[in-house]
């Protein structure tokens, strides 16, 4: 039941994601109009027919900008994951491997990062970096690798005194080769799960950061930007924050479904349960 | 000419609990084409010299005397040089094949990336070698074996898959540990034979270690009896399992289904807190008071060496209490 219930997930959230990855590459087919044209005459529509969602305050077409923004939102949150996803499994890596001082001075890092809120810090160094996309994706990688650090270095140490390491350290395999061959292929499975849900959560932070003007910048068509420019106009157009609103949640949720999923699946122990 | 020489060696673990004397001088020589079976229960440090060899311990342990391997001496060798040699010259066939396999990769991958860890040849020609390396070993169908993963293979699979990945880089040494753990009769016989087939084919040096009998009796050339961290007696296989000589082998020939099941009674010495005298005296049917004061040093008998006060030097007649009443045991 547990499986079944873990499938059902994986295939929504891939479905989600699948269809959030097809709008993102075919954003210049599915969208009517160009996302940052203005039309000072045609601001503040009601959704109709030739404005799916209506216009912004500049008369911007906004399905137009929520299908592009899906670009933006998407890119952040894959290469913030990567970057983030890199830095955490090398450093549990390393720390889980070797031990010791290196172990102890990477692990009380990760500890005092992990002490800050992820989002204060993420606002202290993009306040620093200045905004703009490059700078967004640093600082929400920078306060985005520690989970990944703690999670690998657990699985690392269970992993290195298992017998198999032992046995190819017997035959000849010196300590990288051992690593990256043999011990990270099984530890990869948590570090998955763990991205697959980590990139919601960037897409969430960095729309954060958006909102409170410090992530991309207009007029790039972000969704977190777009709620902040729409945020004056709640009571009167409200289509100005719910479209934008909608993608995040949906995407969140599409991501969410997808890891939660698929932690079921790869989970050992419900693994243990499917008979062969 | 022998190929590995082993002298006094001592490896000792340094422990919460005190000093553990794993091994305890042991003095051993293995010979190319030669087979030695070391003998002994869980716990007498078996093991633990097998790993010494490949100085494969963990952090804790430390390892004195001397091995040298081809007249090299391993003690001393830098880590990277040591490397050099496992797998190449000496391998290790490891216990218990359900986890000496990584669970995640393929037998062809881990296969695989064991020759070319050796030699550099493509993935294309290194997959052919794995395959005809298994058919060698008698697993059947073997190129659908390479795409498999270790859980779907049998315990005697696996363990012929692990003796495969021990022989790819055509060692001149290889230490099978307990080759033969876990399996059920038929599979250890048809162990038994891989291992035999291959030493035949390498000419290579094989110390196996295991405390199944029968194995050494059908595999060995030599064998060497360890109790406590000490080899007690050691010689030509026929002769020592034929007629025991050290009370403690007597016993564990005794111990044999086919010699009337009898167990020697009482349990090991711990390896932290060693008796004075012979280690064995408290078990021993034939311990005189001398024995739990007088440490026996081993006896050079024409056909063997012992480590019993039976039969060191003016006590020769010690023929009286020998053989009371246990018969030459034919394995």
């Amino acid at each position: 039941m547990h499986t079944e219930t873990g499938n059902k997930a994986v295939v929504g959230g891939l479905i989600v994601v699948l269809l959030l990855a097809g709008v993102a590459v075919s954003a210049p087919l599915l969208a009517p109009g160009d996302p940052g044209r203005q039309n000072l005459v045609l601001n503040l529509i009601k959704p109709c027919w030739e404005y799916p969602f209506g216009t912004d305050e500049l008369g911007r077409c906004i399905f137009s900008r929520v299908v592009y923004g899906t670009r933006v939102s998407l890119t952040i949150g894959v290469v913030v994951t990567a970057i983030s996803g890199l830095i955490g499994v090398f450093t549990g890596l390393i720390a889980g491997y070797f031990g010791g001082l290196l172990d102890e001075i990477l692990m009380r890092t990760v500890d005092v990062l992990l002490a800050f809120p992820g989002l204060v810090l993420a606002l202290v160094l993009a306040g620093l970096l200045g905004p703009g996309l490059p700078n967004v994706i640093l600082a929400l990688a920078l306060v985005g690798w520690m989970g990944y650090a703690r999670v690998v270095r657990g699985a690392v140490m269970a992993v290195k005194v298992k017998e198999f390491v032992a046995g190819v350290r017997a035959l000849g395999a010196g300590d990288w080769y051992i690593l990256v061959r043999h011990i990270l292929p099984n530890v990869l499975a948590p570090v998955i799960v763990m991205a697959t849900l980590g990139i919601g959560h960037v897409i969430l932070n960095a729309a954060a950061l958006s909102f409170l003007g410090l992530g991309v910048q207009p007029p790039t068509p972000e969704w977190g930007a777009m709620l902040n420019g729409g945020r004056s106009y709640l009571r009167t157009a409200p289509h100005l924050t719910v479209f934008p609103g909608l993608a995040i949640m949906v995407t969140v949720l599409g991501f969410n479904f997808l890891g939660d999923g698929l932690r079921d699946v790869l989970d050992p122990r419900s693994q243990a349960k499917i008979p062969d | 000419m022998s190929l590995l020489q082993i002298r006094n060696l001592c490896t000792t673990f340094y422990t919460p609990g005190g000093l553990v004397r794993a091994v305890d001088g042991v003095s051993l020589d293995l010979v190319m084409g030669k087979t030695t079976g070391l003998i002994g229960e869980t716990g007498c440090g078996k093991s633990v010299l097998g790993h010494s060899i490949l100085r494969l311990l963990p952090a804790n342990a430390r390892i004195e005397g001397s091995i040298r391997f081809k007249g090299e001496e391993l003690l001393c060798l830098p880590e990277t040089k040591l490397r050099r040699l496992r797998g190449r010259e000496m391998a290790f066939i490891p216990q218990s094949p359900a986890t000496s396999l990584n669970p995640v990769l393929t037998i062809g991958r881990q296969l695989v990336e064991t020759i070319r860890l050796h030699k550099r040849v493509s993935r294309q020609k290194a997959r052919e070698a794995a395959a005809a390396l298994l058919e060698l070993l008698d697993l059947p169908a073997p190129e659908k074996r390479l795409a498999e993963y270790p859980h779907q293979l049998s315990g005697g699979m696996r363990q012929r898959v692990l003796a495969a990945m021990g022989v790819v880089g055509n060692p001149s040494l290889l230490i099978a540990d307990e080759p033969t753990k876990g399996l059920d009769a038929i599979v250890r016989r048809q162990m038994a034979a891989v291992l035999r087939r291959l030493t035949a084919k390498t000419g290579a040096a094989l110390l196996l270690i295991t405390h199944d009998l029968r194995v050494v009796a059908g595999l060995c050339d030599d064998v060497a009896v360890m109790y406590a961290g000490e080899i007690i007696e050691s010689g030509p296989a026929r002769v020592v399992l034929t007629d025991p000589r050290h009370p403690y082998t007597r016993g564990l020939l005794g111990s044999l289904p086919a010699h009337g099941l009898k167990p020697i009674p009482g349990v090991s010495p711990s390896l932290i807190d060693l008796p004075a005298g012979c280690r064995f005296f408290h078990r021993c049917p034939d311990a005189s008071p001398a024995c739990g004061e007088v440490w026996p040093s081993l006896v050079k008998q024409p056909d063997r060496q012992v480590r019993c006060l039976l039969f060191a030097q003016g006590r020769e007649s010690g023929k009286g209490v020998y053989g009371r009443d246990l018969q030459a045991a034919v394995v």
